[in-house]
């Protein structure tokens, strides 16, 4: 579902790249995956795995780089790792902590030939 | 994708974050790598919703120019959406245009009740696609009178996960909740919820009748999103109608306004340059 749009979003991605390079195949692929956005990882691969099977980037390897949760909170201040939106603040157990980083989705670079 | 898309967005202009840089990729022979050693790294560092988020940029700006107040509908299925934006443009649309555009995975009906109630509409059937993207929403445009100066609804497809990814270019995003669902929504769609600027608790006829928890449902709400507005109403009796109904006239006078202001602005600068060719 969900995992699916985006694997083909990266296909297009990937595609489009590697036809600009002039590439014939692409054998790695590497994404970055926040750990706050909406992804489930396994999905994730499960979805590249179908989509990039009848393109230059069949078998390529494809490695998925977490990116950790971080944010800010509302009630101390204070920079806190977070690993669900709506956990509270590790440090004084306020809410709500304001996401500042994990929430990212990129392709970061391929590997071509 | 269609050459003929009206939702804008220069393509190539999309194509310009590519730098690619070639490594030398001298990898010393001691250690074994799965790829084959000859390989060309090419870095992309794109955003993978890069493409939808520039035809919602696209259609934005297109939005701003005809004055249109957009909002986007997300919620489970069978929250009460459809109930509600019938009795919605009934209303309104003796007031200032309005237009509906649904997303269903496959029937037409949805947008046969908006019919129904008085007031343009048009359906996409998403098929598999479990949410509506910008470039479907520029489609749909084409099938539709663009309720300038009014305002434009977007029902989304029933679902709390995919639609809050995909930017459709609207102002802001209204997640509906019923009460028959878990007062513990909020939590489980965290992003949806930290994604909307109000919150319509619908279906509260029914609170007599079911276990649910009002307040723990909105302290909940305001942990994960604690600007977002919330208002209870009930699309069957009417209850708490006036409200939503305020909310989305404020909305639209502001997006009129901004509309007037942009073609002043747009007025003095033709004057002016009037002004300095007749000199
Ligand atoms: N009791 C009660 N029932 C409601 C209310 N609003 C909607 N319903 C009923 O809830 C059911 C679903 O309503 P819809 O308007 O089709 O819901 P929806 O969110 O558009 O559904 P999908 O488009 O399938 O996701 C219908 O039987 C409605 O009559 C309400 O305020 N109170
Ligand atoms: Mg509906
Ligand atoms: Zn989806
Ligand atoms: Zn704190």
């Amino acid at each position: 579902m969900h995992e699916m749009a985006l694997a083909e979003s990266i296909l297009n991605i990937v595609e489009e790249t590697a036809r600009n390079q002039g590439a014939v195949r692409v054998t790695e692929l590497r994404l970055e995956i926040g750990e706050l956005a909406n992804v489930e990882i396994e999905a994730l691969q499960f979805g590249l795995e179908v989509v990039l099977r009848n393109s230059l980037a069949a078998g390529a390897q494809v490695e998925i780089l977490t990116i950790p949760g971080q944010g800010q909170c509302l009630e101390c201040g204070a920079m806190v790792p977070l690993s669900a939106r709506y956990d509270p603040c590790p440090q004084c157990g306020g809410y709500p902590v304001r996401p500042t980083g994990g929430q990212e989705m990129r392709v970061k670079d391929i590997l071509v030939e | 994708m269609c050459v003929t898309c009206g939702c804008g967005v220069d393509e190539a202009a999309m194509h310009s974050h590519d730098h690619p840089h070639f490594h030398d990729h001298d990898h010393s022979y001691d250690h074994s790598h799965d790829h084959a050693a000859e390989g060309r790294l090419v870095s992309i560092e794109r955003d993978i919703l890069a493409k939808n988020a520039g035809f919602a940029a696209g259609n934005r700006r297109l939005f701003a120019e005809r004055g249109v107040f957009v909002l986007n509908l997300v919620s489970s299925p069978g929250s009460g959406k459809t109930a509600l934006l019938a009795q919605t443009v009934q209303i309104l649309r003796e007031e200032f245009p309005v237009a509906v555009i649904g997303g269903d995975q496959q029937t037409a009906r949805d947008a046969e009740r908006i019919q129904a109630a008085g007031a343009p509409a048009v359906q996409i059937n998403t098929g598999k696609g479990c949410h509506l993207d910008a470039h479907g929403i520029g489609h749909a445009l084409e099938e539709l009178p663009l309720p300038e100066s009014g305002v434009l609804f977007i029902e989304n497809v029933g679902n709390l996960v995919c639609p809050a990814d995909f930017d459709l270019g609207e102002a802001c995003k209204v997640v509906v909740l019923s009460v028959t669902e878990g007062e513990d929504k909020p939590l489980k769609y965290a992003n949806m919820f930290a994604a909307a600027k109000l919150m319509l608790l619908n279906k509260i006829d029914l609170l007599p009748h079911v276990d649910f928890a009002v307040e723990r449902c909105l302290e909940y709400a305001r942990r994960v999103n604690p600007d977002m507005r919330i208002l209870q109403l009930s699309a069957r009796t009417g209850d708490g109608m006036t409200a939503w109904l305020d909310w989305v006239r404020q909305g639209q006078q502001a997006a009129l306004a901004q509309q007037v202001s942009r073609l002043e602005m747009e007025l003095t600068s033709a004057r002016a340059r009037l002004a300095a060719s007749v000199r």
